[in-house]
């Protein structure tokens, strides 16, 4: 491993303190949107993708990344936002999905194929208290951009959808 | 966003400014169609779009008839504008006159605005948002999978991301519109006026000039007119199961992608771009 690979892993270990605000149960990293981090110039430069276009606690996570950075002795970082390829649940681990359930979010499940069938019907999802798939889309749009609202019919609790994109 | 733009040219503004915020001062863009540089303009067009049915749909934030529709317009504005962001920063930077997305959002005037006129009409009752949102999402899907195949790669990378969630609002609207048209007496009656109002306005979002023409050839753009029958399979198919008649083509206003537009438009941008006006160079 070259210097500059563990100086690599060093800063992402940091920034693997960095939580989505939305879903603090997940870091950054876990959630995909931490791409990568360039150390090869004079400055480090943190790559990370939007969730949503719209994400509104895109900002908030930048911030916190040039700041946790600082905290960890590195002044000089800046975020470089970039869009290609475009960010997908798929990313998210088995063990960040897990995270999710126990935390009351029903983990996304596989994206489906590109297929335009807008009328199509989805997969069931289960619920992350009861594990039962009796289970409701009350909004396909909940909280956040990347969540649905779904209800368990058999243990009567509304839950949080992570949405498959 | 970045302020940066607004605030540099303030302090000079008499001059050679181009973000035409200053009182009185000429549009920078002429209103002629002919373009000097066809993809800044063709990403107008892609963008005003999104920007303008954004805030269209904003609008309901507050008001919707139900809390998870509320929730709904609000989010899917929220992509729109998003995108609508991510589209001016880069038709920003292929100007090179260094106008930031929010110059460009808030310092433009109606006439310098290149949406179709179909996303700018007034909201009206939620039969004829959903109807026009499934409407503009049944072509925006095509539109984002031909830019996310481009050369531009940057563009490329918008509009792949910007797909994945078009795709959502159209399963969204799509049966929603399938709910009103095939509900109850009073729902079908609303969504079919709404579907005979806003029918003539499609047409424009299948037109295409020399702009389009050679932002397509530069590898940063769209042939709108390309897809016209593969939109319509899709609109006849969820009409059909909502048990709506398609109108007849035949009346269809255009104008809006060289600034041509209805009065509504205007006033919608008074009330977007008050704020920033007010307080030009303020920052988030």
């Amino acid at each position: 491993m070259t210097v500059a690979d563990s100086r690599r892993e060093e800063i992402l270990a940091w920034l693997d303190e960095v939580k989505d605000p939305e879903v603090p149960v997940l870091s950054i990293r876990e959630l995909g949107v931490l791409r990568d981090v360039d150390v090869s110039g004079d400055e480090v430069v943190v790559m990370m993708t939007p969730t949503y276009s719209g994400c509104p606690a895109m900002h908030a996570m930048e911030a916190e990344v040039v700041s946790t950075l600082a905290q960890h002795g590195v002044p000089n970082a800046r975020v470089k936002t970039v869009y290609s390829p475009a960010w997908t649940t798929d990313w998210i681990s088995d063990e960040a999905k897990a995270k999710l359930a126990a935390y009351g979010i029903a983990p996304p499940g596989r994206v489906e194929s590109d297929d335009l069938v807008p009328l199509r019907r989805r997969a069931p999802v289960e619920c992350p208290y009861c594990h039962s798939v009796n289970t409701l889309v009350r909004s396909e749009f909940g909280s956040t951009a990347c969540k649905a609202i779904l209800f368990c019919n058999s243990c009567r609790q509304p839950f949080e959808l992570f949405k498959a994109i | 966003m970045s302020r940066e733009s607004e605030m540099g040219n303030r302090e000079s503004s008499n001059g050679g400014s181009t973000d035409g915020w200053v009182p009185g001062a000429k549009p920078a863009t002429a209103t002629s169609g002919i373009a000097q540089n066809p993809v800044f303009e063709h990403l107008l067009r892609l963008a005003d779009d999104r920007l303008v049915l954004g805030h269209r749909l904003s609008e309901w934030c507050g008001h919707a008839p139900i809390l998870e529709e509320d929730i709904a317009l609000a989010n899917i504005a929220l992509d729109l504008i998003g995108q609508a962001s991510m589209l001016l920063k880069l038709a920003g930077e292929v100007e090179g006159k260094g106008r930031s997305e929010d110059a460009l959002a808030y310092f433009r005037d109606a006439i310098e605005f290149r949406n179709a006129q179909l996303v700018e009409l007034p909201n009206g009752d939620f039969a004829v948002t959903i109807v026009r949102q499934f409407l503009f999402d049944a072509w925006d899907v095509l539109v984002l999978e031909r830019l996310a195949a481009v050369s531009n790669e940057a563009l490329a990378g918008i509009a792949a991301k910007a797909l994945k969630e078009a795709r959502y609002h159209l399963r969204h609207t799509a049966e929603w519109v399938r709910m009103l048209g095939d509900g109850t007496a009073e729902s079908h009656a609303r969504a079919q006026r709404a579907l005979d109002d806003l029918w003539p306005y499609t047409a424009e979002l299948f037109l295409a000039d020399a702009v389009d023409a050679e932002a397509v050839a530069a590898g940063s753009g769209v042939d709108v007119e390309s897809f016209r029958s593969r939109w319509r399979q899709t609109v006849e198919q969820v009409l059909g199961e909502a048990t709506l008649a398609i109108p007849k083509d035949g009346f269809a206003p255009r104008g809006g992608r060289t600034g041509r537009h209805t009065e509504y438009l205007g006033r919608m941008l008074a009330d977007m771009q008050s704020l920033a006006r007010a307080h030009p160079g303020a920052a988030w």
